[in-house]
């Protein structure tokens, strides 16, 4: 360990170099306080609130999918030629919050950039429900969802297969293996502390479930030593998987032919904006949570300093993508890149290009200040604002590309009906229901990679 | 099986005790320590071989897969293009590759590991709970060649253990 973790814990409005964990922190007691939260502390009334609201909308959700299902895709307002609107750009919403988690867990991992040890379960779990909501979307959207199994290549009394050269197949390969590799990485990273939980639970059916999950895991050396090696290999492949995935999405708009969707940019810039939006997503949680459990001393400044960073940076990689895609509407000479460009900024939805700019270029520019990044009400705002932001740049890439394409004749507006807004809010709240459960029944922070990061964890000459 | 209260004195302990040439030998810890499994002559293991045949098994049978279909079984003719469109090919061939990659690690670890495992000896010792926790835990099996139960507790209590103790098997 460094000789940050040794130096007194503070937390004050100027320390940057917070340690990444409290030095007063012993096995027994990182043990416990974790643990406690799922086995001992009683369910606060918040909790039950929180998960209420959570439900309630949840509900929402299923009414919608299933009014959906009996009516048709036409109570959405898709209609050629808007035929992707919101649905479409919620899936993208979703899946790029998920992307944090696994830079988090992954890549994070790989640069041994050890700060990442106490968010890293929370933000994979946050990938996890993300990627739930997102993989709803591209289904209910197909119109007929019972035919979706049409998707995967099998063979049948048809005698047809799939087109492979199309990125809507691209993308269903790649949104099904992150979402496995994610739940594996999930699961496995949780074993160790399922067999914590096992042997803390102290009543019998949590003893029973708690056991079942850690599969007899009893800490050996040699399995400790595969484990590692299992853990870092699936550190390894989930690296270029995560930035593949967000490629494959951004593929499926920029291998069409739609001026504002062919672009080069469009992989770079989309997985930036993906972390960007993830980092948004689990500042925005992890504030709230780390004050109401207590958990400052594990989540400590110094992460919301370095998360807060990562986020200015890839909101500066998102900035220099807009600034490039304007410059190439310009620099193409082509007219319907030019017009495409001019109507984003002048057409009917340029409330909601000019709103993007605000959100995500202007308003994380405060990160430069340390003050600011201190502050825990300010960073919060921020970040909801660049969530919200990050939900407007898909709303302007779908919707003012496609509603002005080639020919005049063919244009159209799109207006999202409340249906539309049902589905969302209603993922909203199934993403949170998921996740009130998580905090409430499994450990919230990695308990087994809390205690290698230890002054004690040591092991002395 | 003998308890520690460190992993400073876990590890030394098992480097004597391999030293004096005891095999069948294993350390239990509430993380993982690099240093324990070297101790105990633990260093190599099979899965990045098995991740790597998994993972080359996932890229080939996605490739050919899409091969097959696009080429021979049902070639689609658009504008005289190629049927053998590869690079087309080349992102379900990069999913498909680390799907099979990662499930081979996650099953191969726990084959390996022989997990799941409902039952297992050491957790008799009342104690063990303490494994997860912030106990360090040494064990020399009975099988082993140079076992003899008095040296062996004798050898255990020398090394700095708080507790020895016998595990029914």
């Amino acid at each position: 360990m460094s000789d940050e973790a040794q130096k007194p814990y503070t937390e004050g409005p100027m320390h940057s170099t917070a340690p990444v964990i409290d030095p007063g922190l012993t096995f027994a007691s990182v043990t416990d306080k974790i643990s406690s939260i799922v086995l001992k502390r009683k369910t606060s009334l918040a909790w039950f609130f929180g998960f209420a609201i959570s439900f309630a909308l949840f509900q929402l959700m299923l009414l919608a999918i299933t009014n959906l299902v009996f009516v048709g895709i036409g109570l959405w307002g898709v209609n050629v030629p808007v035929a992707w609107g919101i649905d479409i750009l919620n899936f993208v919403w979703w899946i790029g919050i998920g992307h944090a988690g696994t830079l988090i867990s992954a890549i994070l991992l790989l640069l041994r950039q050890r700060w990442r040890t106490s968010i890293n379960r929370f933000a994979e779990a946050m990938t996890l429900f993300a990627v739930a909501q997102a993989g709803m979307y591209p289904i209910f959207h197909l119109g007929r969802p019972w035919l979706m199994y049409w998707l995967f290549p099998y063979p049948n009394t048809m005698g047809i297969w799939p087109q492979f050269r199309s990125p809507l197949m691209w993308d269903v390969f790649a949104v099904s293996t992150y979402a496995t590799v994610s739940a594996m990485f999930w699961f496995v990273g949780l074993i160790p502390d399922f067999a914590t939980l096992r042997d803390r639970a102290r009543s019998k059916p949590f003893q029973i479930l708690y056991g079942m999950l850690a599969m007899g895991w009893r800490g050996s050396a040699r399995h400790w030593h595969r484990y590692e090696m299992a853990y870092l290999l699936l550190a390894g492949l989930a690296t270029p998987l995560v930035l593949s995935v967000h490629t494959i999405v951004s593929f499926d708009f920029a291998v069409g032919i739609i001026p504002g969707w062919h672009a080069t940019i469009f992989p770079p810039y989309f997985v930036a904006g993906a972390i960007y939006a993830g980092f948004a997503m689990v500042l925005l949680l992890t504030i709230p949570l780390r004050r109401f459990y207590g958990l400052e001393g594990f989540i400590t400044m110094r992460h919301m300093h370095n998360m807060a960073k990562v986020m200015l940076a890839t909101g500066l990689i998102v900035g220099y993508g807009y600034t490039m895609e304007a410059f190439f509407g310009w620099y193409s000479g082509n007219k319907y890149e030019r017009f495409m460009i001019w109507n984003r900024m002048h057409g009917p939805y340029h409330l909601y290009y000019w709103a993007l700019i605000l959100c995500n270029i202007i308003t994380p520019q405060f990160l430069w200040s340390k003050r600011i990044r201190s502050n825990l009400l300010a960073l919060w705002i921020i970040s909801f604002i660049v969530s919200i932001g990050m939900w407007l740049e898909r709303f302007v890439i779908v919707v003012t590309s496609l509603h002005r394409d080639y020919l005049p004749s063919s244009w159209g507006m799109y207006q999202p009906t409340q249906w539309d807004w049902a589905m969302f809010i209603g993922t909203i709240g199934f993403f949170f229901t998921l996740l009130f459960l998580f905090i409430r029944f499994l450990p919230m922070i990695s308990i087994f990679e809390m205690r290698t990061i230890l002054p004690e964890a040591e092991v002395e000459e | 099986m003998a308890e520690f209260e460190n992993p400073t004195d876990l590890v030394a302990a098992a480097q004597r005790v391999y030293s004096l040439g005891y095999r069948r030998i294993n350390g239990y810890s509430p993380y993982p320590i690099e240093e324990l499994s070297e101790a105990i002559g633990f260093t190599k293991t099979s899965l990045p071989l098995i991740v790597f045949i998994g993972g080359l098994i996932g890229g080939l049978s996605g490739f050919f897969m899409q091969y097959w279909i696009e080429v021979i079984d049902y070639p689609i003719n658009v504008g005289g293009k190629p049927t053998n469109s590869w690079p087309a090919f080349i992102p379900i061939t990069f999913e498909m590759t680390v799907l099979f990659a990662a499930f081979s690690a996650v099953l191969g670890m726990l084959i390996l590991n022989k997990l799941p495992q409902p039952y297992h000896p050491v957790f008799n010792l009342p104690n063990f709970a303490l494994a997860t926790r912030d106990r360090f835990f040494l064990a020399i099996e009975a099988n082993d060649a140079k076992f003899n139960h008095a040296e062996v507790v004798d050898l255990l209590k020398s090394l700095n253990a708080v507790a020895v103790n016998d595990v029914e098997v």
